[in-house]
């Protein structure tokens, strides 16, 4: 009886690892550190690779040595034999020069070696720039040299070097894709830089990883790597201004969106609406989420926001603005058509 | 072993009993300057802090229980993440080990009738309460810190932060710093100068080497944080521009002096746990310690090169690499004093008989989450995965091993060691090995998860996560083990509160201690030692001539100092005989003069300058006060 349960407990423990495993290498891994989409990220999950690796041989030592004094209770001395002499040698060589080599490598490999590719991209060995500000709580991304301005969502080319020049406009965030690069803070008062490329086409998932106030669990956003000719594409629309209202509805809800607070803290480019408190707008038809990856850009979402942002994300900037029914639905009519 | 638990009788003794004796009730815990007193103070008041720290985390954890839950609301998750930082270190394991655990044992191991200068003990007690009940009278009006316990700027400037919650923390902790400064002068003092005869430095107790390397650091690393939180009320009630850019100021600059502080205070938690452990595996691996001036020697080193390494918690600030490269390479040789005690314990008990009773099962979880921890500290060495991990759950899983698993763990069974020794009575054995292994489970449980959710991409300070990223089996597994945990203590709890009324009487020396706490009977006399101890190696207790030989000075009247209210000092480094020195007796001065400063803080949040003015003013009377009182004439 007991037998059979300490087989099952064993089957258990062995399922256990199983999903651990399964769980560090792949399945949900939209933000999985260990499942890299570029070179420098790449060099990241090795390093820990190897040093879990070691990890788990200087444990077993120490719980090996336990272990053995618990088998060893009964007599005195090492259980190979010798006594205090023989124990502080121990001490000595696994205490002290064992550890000296060990740590030496890892310092050369890791902090001489590998930290060349996580540091900030030289000047001119880059293809672009892109500008990304943190806000609470969202993130606005410039491309400069363009006109493009959009919110929560980077664009880049695929197999290409970009230089993401990371700023606050309040307080301390950091920006973090972690299957694409480590993350850099983005301090008041500084331009900190990293290097972001993407092996494979894709959308990495990325999150604010320092605390941020209220809201930073829900300061997100996402780089969507996209083949060359596809991304100019992107950008050259990103750059245009707004679409002009096509239908009555559109153009009612423009004038909604223009004669009601809305233009008081947001921008849409072609229009006279250029509040900076919220995301720029001109293209939001083209993302896909709202509020920094809280809830999809869906229409029935969209006019849930805009009824009453704070259900969705307490804190956030934005009010409700008591819009009528028939305002709420032409506006988001116009926001839909900003493609 | 004798089954005695009172003092011998001896005119001597009755003589001492007289000279040293508590005035009872409420005035004389009000008024004591008896350190066994002063560390049954911080005990219980580290536990209900300890209790609501730990209520705390559960609330967060049910919280993390299920992505996307509503159970706190963000404000309210903020504010009890940060509290129970706050808690935990400020106001639970540090008083806990240094003010509770250092105050009882360290007259008692290095053969003193009390600390050197017991006012100041007490004084630095009352400005501990004084700061903890400040900063939770803070958050019962709604007012907790919420910006973290690292606080950085600009998010806990007025801009971002309009509340008087940063004030309440800013503030507690100057009254906390104060309050640790205070206590380590007393102990560096107390170490150096009030050893018994013959207890060279190479002969202290590992403990002490502990609490001397701790209370070095904290004088080092407190006047850090202190101004740094001067700095911050400044910023806040008088528009000071320390931290803003474009003033000439630098959001950077609170980041280097927190940490300046705070890494060093790592250290500062676990080396008095490591002082616990070292204490407690002699005893039951019946053997001295392997490599013991080794052990010395990397506490002090520790202690030192912890200063060296607080940048490796700013690698992603975008600090220049070379400096990277420099706190990376200070931040692994921190790891050589601390493998060297590793293996010293742990081949202590390979090469010992050990006896697995709770208090060794408890240090042997203590050094399997050290390692843990530690080899994962390790790893925050290695840049480039630091700036991968920083600031994720893989962070949080790495200092709560070391901050639960090796300072709680060897607190708690520190707890059970020393039980025998302050009530005199014996915990349940069983039930104390139950409660191990429950809470070891249970550490497990809720904290090794948090590694994996951690690489897998979850950051720190959420108060929610969205579902689909692999998250949500481990968060609940981490809360079902930190239910698990909790169990755990509750079990410790009870298990004491029962046998300090129902256990068995045991006797001054149940276990057979090698260190002098267990020469005297349970629980120690208000004067400790009828005769000061002769000390003629790091294992008193188990040289039986030396100790047959103090118990004839009795007799004769050697270094019994019964004439007055005194304790002999002795050599910094040898231990030889100083001069006698006269100790204070019971005194309102202490809690008078906390209370002027906790009120004098409190009308500084107020922003009523004036009449915090008037509170200094008075707190400077108290201490007039305090240098005019004599001693009392002994009769």
């Amino acid at each position: 009886m007991l037998r059979a349960w300490m087989a099952r407990l064993r089957g258990a423990a062995g399922f256990v690892l199983v999903i651990a495993t399964f769980a560090l290498a792949g399945c949900a891994d939209k933000q999985n550190t260990l499942a890299p989409a570029s070179k420098q990220e790449g060099k990241i999950s090795t390093l820990w690779w190897i040093m879990m690796t070691g990890a788990w041989i200087g444990f077993a030592v120490v719980v090996g040595l336990l272990t053995l004094g618990w088998v060893h209770r009964k007599r005195e001395g090492l259980p190979w034999g010798g006594g205090e002499r023989a124990a502080t040698a121990i001490v000595i060589v696994l205490g002290t020069a064992v550890p000296l080599v060990i740590l030496s490598t890892l310092f050369v490999y890791s902090d001489i070696f590998v930290v060349r590719s996580t540091a900030a991209p030289i000047p001119g060995t880059t293809a672009r720039s892109v500008a990304v500000a943190g806000r609470q709580w969202f993130w606005q991304v410039r491309y400069p040299g363009t006109k493009a301005v959009t919110a929560n969502e980077i664009h880049i080319p695929v197999r290409t070097r970009i230089n993401v020049i990371g700023t606050t406009d309040d307080v301390i965030h950091s920006f973090w894709v972690p299957r694409l690069n480590r993350k850099i803070d983005l301090i008041p008062g500084r331009q900190n830089r990293v290097l972001v490329a993407a092996d494979r086409p894709g959308v990495y998932r990325g999150e604010c990883a320092e605390f941020c106030g209220l809201q930073h669990a829900h300061m997100s956003m996402q780089v969507v790597a996209e083949p060359r000719a596809q991304f100019a594409a992107w950008l050259a629309n990103m750059a245009k201004p707004a679409r002009a209202p096509t239908s009555a509805e559109e153009r009612r809800g423009q004038h909604v969106f223009l004669t009601k607070a809305c233009a008081g803290c947001h921008t849409i480019r072609g229009t006279n609406a250029h509040g900076n408190i919220g995301p720029d707008l001109t293209h939001v038809a083209s993302r896909s989420t709202l509020a920094a990856l809280t809830i999809p850009n869906t229409r029935d979402y969209l006019l849930r926001w805009i009824h009453d942002p704070q259900q969705f994300k307490q804190g956030a900037k934005m009010p409700s603005l008591h819009l009528t029914d028939t305002e709420l639905d032409e506006v988001v009519a116009y926001l839909e058509s900003l493609k | 072993m004798t089954l005695d638990v009172r003092a011998p009788e001896h005119p001597r003794v009755e003589r001492l009993e007289q000279v040293w004796e508590a005035r009872p009730g409420l005035l004389g815990w009000l008024t004591t300057v008896d350190h066994k007193r002063i560390g049954l103070l911080y005990f219980f008041t580290t536990l209900a802090f300890f209790a609501a720290g730990g209520l705390e985390a559960l609330l967060v954890r049910t919280q993390l229980a299920r992505p996307n839950a509503h159970v706190l609301p963000p404000d309210v998750f903020n504010e009890l993440f940060t509290t129970h930082g706050v808690t935990m270190i400020f106001l639970f394991v540090i008083p806990m080990t240094i003010g509770a655990f250092g105050n009882y044992l360290v007259p008692l191991m290095i053969g003193a009738r009390d600390m050197a200068f017991p006012r100041m003990n007490a004084l630095s007690y009352w400005l501990f309460l004084a700061s903890g009940i400040f900063i939770y009278v803070g958050l019962f009006m709604g007012f907790g810190p919420d910006a973290g316990w690292f606080d950085y700027v600009p998010l806990a400037l007025k801009h971002f932060s309009p509340g008087p919650n940063v004030d309440f923390y800013a503030l507690g902790l100057i009254l906390n710093g104060i309050s640790s400064t205070i206590a380590a002068i007393n102990f560096i003092v107390t170490i150096f100068k009030l050893r018994a005869p013959g207890m060279s430095l190479n002969r202290m107790p590992l403990f002490c080497f502990a609490m001397l390397a701790v209370s070095l650091a904290l004088i080092f690393a407190l006047p850090a944080l202190t101004i740094d939180a001067v700095f911050l009320e400044l910023s806040r009630k008088l528009s000071f521009q320390f931290f803003v850019p474009g003033h000439g100021g630098d959001p950077l600059l609170w980041q280097h002096l927190f940490w300046l502080f705070a890494h060093p205070e790592v250290y500062i938690i676990v080396l008095p746990a490591f002082g616990i452990a070292t204490s407690i595996i002699p005893t039951f691996a019946k053997r001295r310690m392997i490599a013991f001036p080794l052990v010395a020697l990397a506490e002090l080193l520790v202690a030192f090169i912890g200063f060296g390494v607080w940048a490796h918690h700013m690698f992603a600030t975008g600090l220049p690499t070379i400096t990277l490269v420099f706190f990376a390479a200070a931040t692994l040789m921190v790891v050589i004093p601390s493998t060297i005690q590793v293996f010293a314990w742990t081949l202590t008990v390979t090469a010992g008989r050990p006896e697995f009773r709770a208090p060794l099962l408890f240090i042997g979880g203590f050094i399997v989450f050290f390692v843990i921890g530690g080899l994962s500290g390790i790893m925050f060495a290695a840049i480039p995965f630091d700036q991968a991990t920083t600031d994720t759950y893989f962070v949080v899983a790495h200092f709560h091993f070391i901050i639960f698993g090796a300072a709680v763990f060897p607190i708690l069974g520190g707890m059970y060691y020393w039980f025998p020794k302050v009530t005199g009575r014996m915990y349940h054995e069983g039930l104390a090995k139950l409660s191990f292994w429950v809470s070891f489970v249970g550490t497990s449980l809720t904290f090794f998860p948090m590694h994996i959710v951690g690489l897998i991409g979850m950051p720190r300070r959420v108060y929610t996560y969205p579902s689909g990223l692999g998250f949500d089996s481990y968060n609940l597994i981490e809360t079902i083990g930190a239910y698990v945990l909790a169990v755990g203590l509750v079990m410790v709890a009870a298990n004491l509160l029962w046998s300090r009324f129902r256990g068995p009487f045991v006797g001054p020396d149940p276990f057979f201690g090698g260190t002098l706490e267990w020469t005297i009977p349970s629980p120690p006399p208000h004067y400790n030692f009828a005769v000061i101890p002769t000390v003629s190696s790091a294992y008193p207790n188990w040289d039986e001539q030396d100790r047959a030989v103090d118990a004839r000075k009795l007799e004769l009247g050697e270094l019994t100092y019964e004439s007055g209210h005194e304790t002999p000092t002795s050599s910094v480094r040898d231990g030889a005989l100083d001069e006698v020195a006269e100790m204070p007796s019971e005194s309102p001065w202490p809690i008078v003069l906390a209370l002027c400063a906790a009120v004098a803080l409190t009308m500084v949040l107020l922003s009523h300058y004036a009449i915090a003015g008037i509170f200094v003013g008075l707190a400077l009377l108290a201490l007039a006060g305090w240098h005019t009182e004599e001693p009392e004439p002994v009769a």
